[in-house]
């Protein structure tokens, strides 16, 4: 009886919050869209008796036109490049908070966080000033006779948006694993006659691999989703799966057709996340 | 020429003071323990040998080659740690390996190292299981034997027994030994358990606050420690703080203290005696050498009683009771006796 009072307040919440809203977005990929508020028919109607007039069309366009296959394959791409540039940055800047003096690492930690102060979008505005035509970057390479270039609207503002938005979610997790680990495997290797670079091959870098993972994970599952950035910074033909759930949904007005592109995502992020899971269990 | 040779040894983190002018020698093929209470810098000493950290001042000769500027990867010392560190990604043949490897030794010469490193200590059979698969006394023979693979002239052990249960810490320690005896490496061997350092050591050395106590064969510092330091903290020591009368014999409170010693009339002077070596006695005390007291405490060891005698100047004296007799009553009064050679005077 406590148990099962203990438990109500997250369950409750992951009812109301995860559950239903899935059941919702579940029911509105199955049924046809229409003229209407809200623009679809409920794939279950009453006519007496419960009714079937749903359609798997919409989950069916996935796979017949290309250009939603195409967009997952590009969400896919663009998740794992920015994941592992977070990865190959987060590393040296993990290993270099770990390794500092102890008076250091919680303000160094700090620093990597500093961004979340500021609004996402302020963030993303500022990239927008930096790289555009007129923005700084150009202006300063103007003053070197280069450009203007065109920064803005390209798969390296893309990028450069996309890591700097992510980079914290790949530093805490390496530095807090590379902070609880046992220093003493790393003098008994350089005992054992390995030199600094042999140590790091041979044991720092094993074994930080599960939390270097997590890391990846870490930043792939939400990157892969990303909608704001590909849509501020990226260029126009960057169709990313949440710049198209965005485009079926507002300006389509197809409703069935983005609820069975945000399931369609769910399931294939599914895999990652339950590894990461793991991932977290073992660690 | 000794094997190890440290001078002047001296280590600071911050303000503490963990070695102060540290001065020690480890001679060939021997087995030195390092004794002494946490915070002593025995486990300092060795971080400083095997290159982990940097003396503040001093020098570490390895068979007369100053180390200094040496980083750890480059010493041909090996170090055994407390925790084992063993690397857990690893089996066990790739730990024993992992030294020879770094060497750059032939494979076929180190599955042959290996197996017969793991052969001595019988674990030929656990090669291929990881170190979280082993019980606690074969991860201590396999990080003794990752260590003893590479065939170091000095290998430093911090706690090896520490980690062990009781029963298996004296049979390992012995094993130690006669490893040691066979491969002729020097052994120092940090510990703080007295009687694992009398058990095993060819020599101990015994530090109190980063300074070298005493240091000799364990049956020297048992019977004659040069120090208060050492007296208590090996076998548990009465220490008696007395002054020389112009006799010769020191007045030390209740008890007269006849002993040879070479301080003049006058000079204070503090004694050992130990426990064992204080003796019931049947008729009235001596004139010295004999004290009267009043049995306050009694602990069973198993072997014998251990006694707190208070005296008649409030001070108390620990005497060991042999087993056998029964003992006798607490308030009941005792009168103790002790040889002249029980006696050793100290001169710190």
């Amino acid at each position: 009886m406590r148990r099962l009072l203990i438990l109500l307040p997250p369950l409750g919440w992951l009812l109301l919050l995860v559950a239903a809203p899935l059941l919702i977005l579940g029911l509105i990929a199955f049924a046809e869209a229409g003229p209407g508020v809200p623009p679809f028919l409920p794939p279950v109607g009453w006519a007496g008796g419960p009714v079937w007039q749903g359609s798997l069309e919409s989950l069916g366009m996935l796979l017949a036109d290309a250009y939603y296959l195409e967009s997952f394959l590009r969400s896919l791409l663009t998740a794992f490049l920015t994941a592992a540039l977070c990865l190959l940055l987060a590393y040296p800047m993990a290993l270099g908070i770990a390794g500092a003096r102890p008076s250091w690492r919680l303000p160094l930690l700090l620093l990597v966080l500093l961004p979340f102060l500021t609004g996402f979008l302020p963030r993303v505005g500022a990239w927008i000033g930096l790289l555009r035509d007129g923005g700084w970057v150009n202006g300063v390479l103007g003053l070197a006779g280069v450009g203007p270039l065109r920064l803005l609207y390209s798969d390296l503002a893309l990028y450069l948006g996309m890591v700097h938005a992510y980079l914290p979610f790949a530093v805490l997790p390496l530095a807090t694993a590379l902070l609880r680990r046992d220093l003493s495997l790393e003098e008994a290797a350089a005992d054992l006659g390995a030199t600094p670079f042999t140590v790091f091959r041979s044991v720092t870098l094993p074994l930080s691999l599960p939390a270097a993972a997590s890391a990846f994970l870490l930043v792939f599952i939400p990157a892969a989703g990303e909608f704001v950035i590909p849509e501020l910074l990226g260029p126009p033909e960057a169709q990313l799966v949440g710049r198209v759930l965005w485009g079926e949904f507002f300006q389509n007005r197809d409703w069935p057709l983005a609820a069975a592109l945000a399931l369609a995502l769910l399931v294939v992020l599914l895999p990652p996340i339950l590894l990461f899971q793991r991932l977290g269990r073992r660690g | 020429m000794a094997l190890l040779a440290v001078e002047g040894l001296t280590k600071r983190f911050g303000t503490a003071l963990a070695l102060d002018g540290l001065g020690l020698e480890v001679r060939r093929g021997e087995f030195l323990a390092l004794l002494g209470g946490s915070g002593s810098g025995k486990s300092t000493l060795l971080r400083l040998v095997a290159g982990f950290e940097a003396p503040d001042a001093g020098r570490i000769l390895l068979e007369g080659r100053d180390l200094a500027g040496l980083p750890p990867h480059a010493r041909p010392v090996g170090m055994m740690f407390q925790s084992y560190a063993l690397f857990p990604h690893l089996s066990v043949f790739d730990n024993v390996a992992y030294g020879l490897r770094r060497e750059r030794v032939a494979p076929a010469e180190i599955s042959q190292r290996v197996g017969e490193a793991l052969a001595m200590v019988g674990l030929e059979a656990m090669a291929g299981r990881k170190p979280h698969q082993l019980s606690g006394g074969q991860r201590q023979r396999v990080a003794l034997v990752r260590s003893l693979v590479k065939r170091p002239r000095l290998l430093l052990l911090d706690e090896p027994l520490a980690a062990l249960d009781a029963g298996l810490r004296e049979r390992t320690g012995l094993e130690l030994r006669a490893l040691q005896r066979r491969t002729g490496a020097g052994f120092v061997m940090v510990t703080h358990d007295q009687a694992e350092a009398l058990a095993l050591a060819d020599r101990i050395a015994v530090l109190e606050a980063g300074r070298l106590a005493q240091c000799g064969p364990p049956a020297e510092l048992y019977d004659r420690p040069a120090t208060r330091f050492v007296a208590r903290f090996l076998g548990a020591a009465n220490v008696l703080e007395g002054r020389v009368g112009a006799d010769g014999v020191v007045e030390a409170g209740a008890c007269r203290l006849a002993l040879r010693h070479d301080a003049a009339p006058g000079e204070a002077l503090a004694v050992a005696l130990r426990p064992e070596r204080i003796r019931l006695l049947p008729g009235p005390p001596a004139a010295a050498n004999a004290v009267a007291g009043v049995l306050r405490d009694l602990a069973y060891r198993g072997d014998g009683w251990m006694a707190l005698v208070a005296l008649p100047d409030g001070a108390e004296l620990r005497v060991a009771l042999p087993a056998g007799a029964a003992p006798p009553e607490p308030g009941s009064r005792l009168l103790l006796g002790w040889s002249a050679e029980a006696l050793v005077p100290l001169r710190a």
